[in-house]
């Protein structure tokens, strides 16, 4: 789950990393409001969940309440990389004498945290590490017994060598950043920039944040700070009972069971020469309730052609989905075609069930995906 | 012979009692696999359908009934504790099914596994099957066939896909490994790789991989320097859209790292035939089984 950065910055704020002030609008006037109690010059950013805000304009500068009220005007309701701008962040446009970056992720490969640090601040970190990874610093967190002090101390001497003032204040950033990936159950957490004031003074002028999905069960105060207004309503709505997808171009709607299957189920729709509309994962002991709402959730989306169904029964059962097949089309009529395959558990039953009420299954996954991707086109 | 379980191996089943436990623990023993005890705490004392005696702590399980292998289905808020107790208590192989276990608590997990000395395959995972002789997980029995390939897998349902498929061609399986599709794993590629090199019965080896990570690709270039058997690769979310979790939490593309294309020419470099879908699979084992 991503958060903005107006959410980020409030966790920042409670772990006393130090964050400028600046509070979250929805309006122009609010915007206004905002930047006169805030006095002087402010930046006006667009909380949306992409990168790359400021190039598609989404990052205005504003140097009165009424230039911020404009700012926030052109923002609001802006679309960038498909999602609309719904909140903007008004804040202090701060001096800044040098910039940094401070981020901490989850490395896969080595099973452990790793801090990170470069001089080279203010720019995406994957172009760091693309074109100059030399000056990108790392520590390794034994997750047996955390971030020990010198690491934190070892990382600021790289940004700030020779100002020991500096480095004190960056490592206490640091560490708290540490706490407040483990407090949040992040994993991934960034400062990018870390500025200096002209007066020495580090703050973090942007925040990011990913929460691990699978803390949110034990964290109830971080799980609320979802938006889903940012999220594909359709994908809202499939989370909430228990299916994942995901919405795409094409136009072949596929529901698989399994992630892995899922996957190899759009590509194979794409090898013979059809477009996938979506990634959906019914899950493993799926009940012909997530079927109906699968159907739904798939048959929702206009650009659907064709419907395809691809179901290897392991703990899912081939029966409990066609079930779910026939009693979603007896509250609802398909107006597109729909392909079915399945094989595996209770497949002689579902076959039974199925051609009882007039639809025909097949067994084979290519021959299905083939089928699938023909009546999308004809 | 068969990879890291057998039809000696003796399994606890941590989670027994449970809803998916209970379940499966019978399709184990149908299978053939020596379950020899469970647990649940609290119900320590009783037998589960009558046989299987049931313990409140694995450490008995393993001095009263000699367990070594454990399988754990427990709900994802005590799984990373489980797999910790089952190192603790000198467990060897351990198969966590469950998933949805916080990243950051495996962190500590994996860790803890490791100084034990033990092996934990998971979670978030199909877990595994020695045809024929013992299945530790939820991998459907009935698509296995004992034979000379081995197969590794980030997936559940698209290993069964895949099995399937070399089972009708007439391939059978040495073991079916299913190592998960989470961030953090125990035993990677190059884990099981290693061991299918190591045993006889393996001729060939089948890696399906798919996107997020790089474990693909250190798997590729581990083959080319240390596995003399012929290794057939496929790898899913060719289609997948950067920066989303296509289902597994471990499958992301972050920025543009960790896709099918790069994996896939990773495998390509390193003397992997890839297969463009699963149903080449069978072709692609004939042909390097006959060369």
């Amino acid at each position: 789950m991503n958060i903005h950065e107006y959410q980020a910055k409030e966790v920042f704020r409670r772990h006393g990393i130090p964050v400028p002030p600046g509070k979250v609008a929805t309006t122009p006037e609010e915007a206004e409001r905002i930047a006169l109690a805030l006095g002087g010059k402010v930046v006006v950013k667009a909380q949306v969940h992409v990168g790359g805000r400021g190039k598609a304009g989404g990052v205005k500068l504003a140097s009165s309440p009424q230039e911020a009220r404009d700012a926030a005007a052109k923002i609001l309701g802006m679309e960038i990389k498909g999602l609309t701008v719904r909140k903007v962040l008004v804040t202090p446009a701060e001096d800044i004498a040098h910039e940094a970056y401070l981020g901490a992720i989850v490395d896969r490969s080595s099973g452990a945290v790793v801090l990170m640090a470069s001089p080279e601040g203010g720019i995406d970190i994957e172009e760091v590490a693309a074109k100059t990874p030399e000056l990108i610093f790392k520590e390794r967190i034994d997750p047996r017994y955390g971030m020990l002090p010198h690491q934190a101390l070892r990382l600021a001497y790289r940004l700030y060598a020779g100002d020991t003032a500096r480095a004190r204040q960056a490592a206490e950033i640091i560490q708290k950043l540490y706490a407040a990936m483990l407090d949040a159950g992040a994993s991934l957490i960034e400062i990018n920039p870390l500025i200096t004031t002209p007066s020495g003074q580090l703050q973090a002028i942007d925040a990011k944040m990913n929460i691990d999905d699978n803390e949110l069960f034990r964290r109830s105060a971080v799980a609320e700070l979802r938006d889903t207004e940012s999220e594909a309503a359709a994908e809202v709505e499939a989370r909430a009972k228990g299916l994942t997808y995901i919405k795409l171009d094409g136009n072949v709607g596929c529901c698989v069971n399994g992630a892995g299957l899922a996957m190899a189920t759009m590509d194979l729709v794409k090898y013979y020469g059809g477009e996938p509309a979506n990634f959906l994962d019914i899950g493993g002991s799926s009940s012909p309730e997530k079927v109906i709402v699968a159907l739904q959730i798939i048959t929702a989306d206009e650009a659907v052609k064709s419907i395809l169904f691809n179901i290897f029964g392991g703990i899912t059962r081939c029966d409990d989905v066609a079930n779910g097949i026939v009693e979603a089309t007896r509250q609802f009529k398909l107006k597109v075609p729909i392909t079915i395959r399945l094989t595996g558990t209770n497949e002689e039953k579902a076959v039974e069930i199925l051609e009882g009420a007039g639809f025909s299954a097949m067994t084979d996954m290519d021959e299905a995906v083939r089928k699938a991707v023909e009546l999308a086109t004809s | 012979m068969a990879i890291f379980a057998n039809d000696r191996t003796r399994v606890v089943v941590q989670g027994i009692t449970g809803r998916d436990g209970s379940f499966h623990t019978r399709q184990m023993i149908e299978y053939g696999t020596k379950v020899v005890a469970g647990v649940t705490p609290g119900k320590g004392g009783q037998k589960f359908e009558g046989k299987v005696p049931i313990f409140d702590t694995v450490a008995q399980a393993v001095s009263e009934e000699g367990a070594t292998a454990s399988v754990i289905y427990v709900p994802a808020a005590f799984a990373a504790g489980a797999i910790c107790e089952a190192a603790d208590s000198g467990i060897e192989l351990i198969v966590c099914i469950s998933e949805g276990i916080p990243v950051l608590d495996m962190l500590k997990a994996t860790r803890y596994v490791a100084d034990n000395g033990a092996r934990l395959i998971g979670p978030n995972c199909p877990g595994m099957i020695s045809a024929g002789q013992a299945k530790l997980g939820i991998i459907p029995g009935q698509i296995v066939q004992p034979g000379p390939i081995g197969v590794v897998s980030r997936s559940g349902t698209l290993t069964y896909e895949v099995v399937w498929k070399l089972t009708r061609a007439g391939l059978g399986q040495s073991s079916c490994i299913g190592i998960g599709g989470d961030p953090v794993i125990g035993t990677n590629f190059i884990d099981c790789l290693d061991a299918f090199e190591e045993d006889d019965e393996t001729e060939a080896i089948v890696l399906i991989g798919e996107i997020g990570g790089t474990d693909e690709q250190n798997a590729a270039r581990h083959i080319k320097e240390k596995i003399s058997k012929p290794v057939a690769g496929f790898v899913a979310g060719q289609t997948a859209p950067p920066g989303r979790r296509m289902g597994h939490a471990g499958a992301i593309i972050s920025g543009s790292s960790g896709t099918a294309a790069e994996k896939i020419a990773t495998f390509e470099e390193n003397g992997v035939q890839v297969a463009a879908r699963p149903a080449d699979m069978p072709d692609i084992l004939k042909r390097v089984l006959n060369a």
